[in-house]
């Protein structure tokens, strides 16, 4: 019954928008509570996109979210945080948010620690890099004044920044670390602006999560959405966007079934909404990001602090330099970043251990595997990454109840993300606008990262696309507001 | 409305956008932005929230007058002497 019950929906939407992740959801509810009529397609049946969850033999799993960053405690009325509760309307005790016990950067000879508390990161740099303190000092400061609307250095090398300031390459290398792994959609280098956006977000401010896992702010995201009367469509995948060239006309699904909106507003990905357009893209297409992951996820019949991991992050390095690049072989294991969502704040413990580790993959190479290969390959490589783990956090293995593995071909088949890219391609849409007038972009591509970040990425993108009167309206009216208030 | 309604729409309005916040101690005469730290987007709400509720459209020029309690009140006060409280 696909093709042949292809048709023409009469109800017109104000906007599309593709995808139920954290950007959609949040644009999503920016536009229904100002009265907009939205539809949010999402072709499967879970919603979630790069932040998601799934069960599996009576188990449930997050995937992407290690911890939410930019955590801010109760009442803390500036960051990024605290802004997208008021645009969302949401209580801060809705997302019932849980501080990190804390966590650690380990490169050979070497471990910086840090929680939520940046003071006590900065003691640990002075303590372990004394010669470099007025060096941080002057970096911190450079990073607080970052102003993310109107800096000049947005687009600057990062590293010729820090680099500038700080001499001894072990640190530079150990704060990029977790940036990179959190957010680098870059090899080995990242912009001045997404560097200061970051390392606010995770050393300044930095992590908490949900007892349930992030499927306590997905949920409590679509029903916001739902009860403000806005349609979500499960298993409605996006096949193509019909064009006229300067505007985009009609959303077609994977059934046929044809939608029209005034605009259209995806977080599938840049690359990947290029190519729902067809042959109307741009004269030089984007190209599809490098960089993605291999993660191994071991679930344990005890307290993983029982064995001697008692941090909710580490990221390690066991060379002597950093390197963030898409590996020529399956995986790199000489780094990656180890999380067990159980070393949280919690008022009651998990219901089991977890430690999942995550290192980088090359997409081709896991791609161009057969199944038996596939599968031979996942095992071997979910081995080694539990072996490198036990050296970091304590030896686990004989508490091991089950496990399963993600590669960058699940991340893709899931997510859509061309490559299993999660952090997207390396040229971000920062205005999200398009060749189309009426085509924008929120997500990963539009340049914030993070679940916060993806969130705001849909709220910023609602307020200047899509609740102006006109579509090819592109003056942002908060900028209004900034110069008179 | 008498001004008294309209303090109790903005103030119902900052109450929606800021739910976390205790508003009883709002000075009336102390820029808003000051006392709950808002910022641009916020104030962006304000309009939008005034227009959504009570259809008040307010030309980007007027945002300014929306510093306070005290001006916001008394700017909305013509532009809504003649509309029910809902």
């Amino acid at each position: 019954m696909a093709a042949a019950d292809a048709r023409l929906e009469t109800v017109m939407y104000d906007t599309i928008i593709i995808g139920a992740g954290m950007s959609g959801l949040a644009a999503g509810i920016r536009l229904a509570h100002f009265d907009r009529r939205v539809c949010i397609l999402e072709r499967h049946t879970a919603i979630g996109g790069l932040n998601s969850y799934y069960r599996l033999d009576g188990r449930n799993y997050d995937v992407g979210l290690h911890a939410v960053t930019n955590f801010t405690p109760k009442g803390t009325r500036t960051g990024p945080l605290a802004r997208l509760l008021r645009q969302l309307r949401i209580r801060w005790d809705d997302f019932a948010l849980v501080p990190q016990l804390g966590s650690k950067i380990a490169f050979p000879g070497v471990a910086l620690k840090f929680n939520n508390h940046f003071e006590y990161f900065r003691s640990e740099v002075e303590r372990h890099f004394p010669r470099e303190k007025d060096g941080f000092q002057r970096l911190t400061e450079t990073v607080v004044d970052y102003d993310d609307l109107s800096e000049e250095t947005a687009a600057i090398s990062a590293r010729a920044i820090v680099e500038h300031v700080i001499k001894d390459r072990l640190l530079v290398d150990m704060l990029f670390c977790p940036l990179m792994f959190y957010g680098g959609s870059r090899e080995n280098d990242m912009d001045f602006g997404q560097f200061s956006i970051m390392f606010r977000s995770i050393f300044m401010e930095g992590f908490a999560r949900p007892w349930a896992g992030v499927r306590v702010i997905l949920k409590h995201l679509v029903r916001r959405f739902k009860a403000l009367g806005g349609d979500l469509r499960l298993r409605a995948g996006v096949q193509r966007i019909e064009t006229d060239g300067d505007r985009a006309t009609q959303v077609v699904l994977d059934d046929g079934t044809t939608l029209e909106a005034d605009r259209v507003l995806s977080s599938a990905g840049l690359v990947e909404t290029m190519r729902l357009c067809g042959s109307q893209v741009p004269p030089s297409p984007p190209k599809t990001g490098k960089l993605s992951f291999v993660e191994s996820i071991n679930v344990l019949d005890c307290e993983p602090r029982e064995v001697g991991c008692d941090q909710a992050i580490v990221f390690f390095n066991d060379e002597s330099q950093f390197h963030y690049r898409k590996p020529d072989d399956l995986v790199d294991l000489r780094s990656g970043v180890i999380c067990s969502p159980n070393n949280f704040a919690y008022s009651e413990p998990l219901a089991e251990g977890l430690v999942r580790t995550t290192a980088l993959a090359n997409y081709d190479r896991w791609r161009a595997l057969d199944d038996d290969a596939y599968r031979q390959a996942k095992q071997e490589c979910h081995a080694r990454m539990v072996e490198i783990a036990t050296r970091h956090v304590g030896d686990f293995r004989d508490r091991v109840v089950a496990t399963d593995t993600f590669t960058p071909t699940t991340i893709e088949r899931y997510t859509g993300h061309a490559g299993g890219a999660v952090y997207g391609t390396s040229r971000k849409r920062f205005d999200g606008v398009t060749h189309l007038k009426n085509l924008f972009l929120c997500g990963t591509d539009q340049g914030f990262v993070g679940i916060v970040g993806a969130m705001f990425s849909g709220i910023a993108m609602a307020n200047r696309h899509l609740l102006s009167g006109t579509s090819d309206s592109t003056q942002p009216a908060e900028l209004a507001v900034q110069d008179v208030l | 409305m008498t001004s008294g309604e309209i303090k109790e729409v903005v103030l119902d309005i900052l109450e929606g956008i800021a739910p976390d916040e205790d508003l009883s101690g709002i000075v009336d005469d102390v820029p808003l932005r000051e006392q709950l730290e808002l910022d641009s987007m916020d104030f962006l709400d304000i309009v939008m929230e005034l227009r959504k509720r009570y259809r008040v459209q307010i030309p980007e020029d007027d945002y300014v007058e929306l510093a306070t309690m005290q001006s916001t009140v008394d700017y909305l006060a013509p532009l809504m002497k003649d509309l029910q409280k809902v």
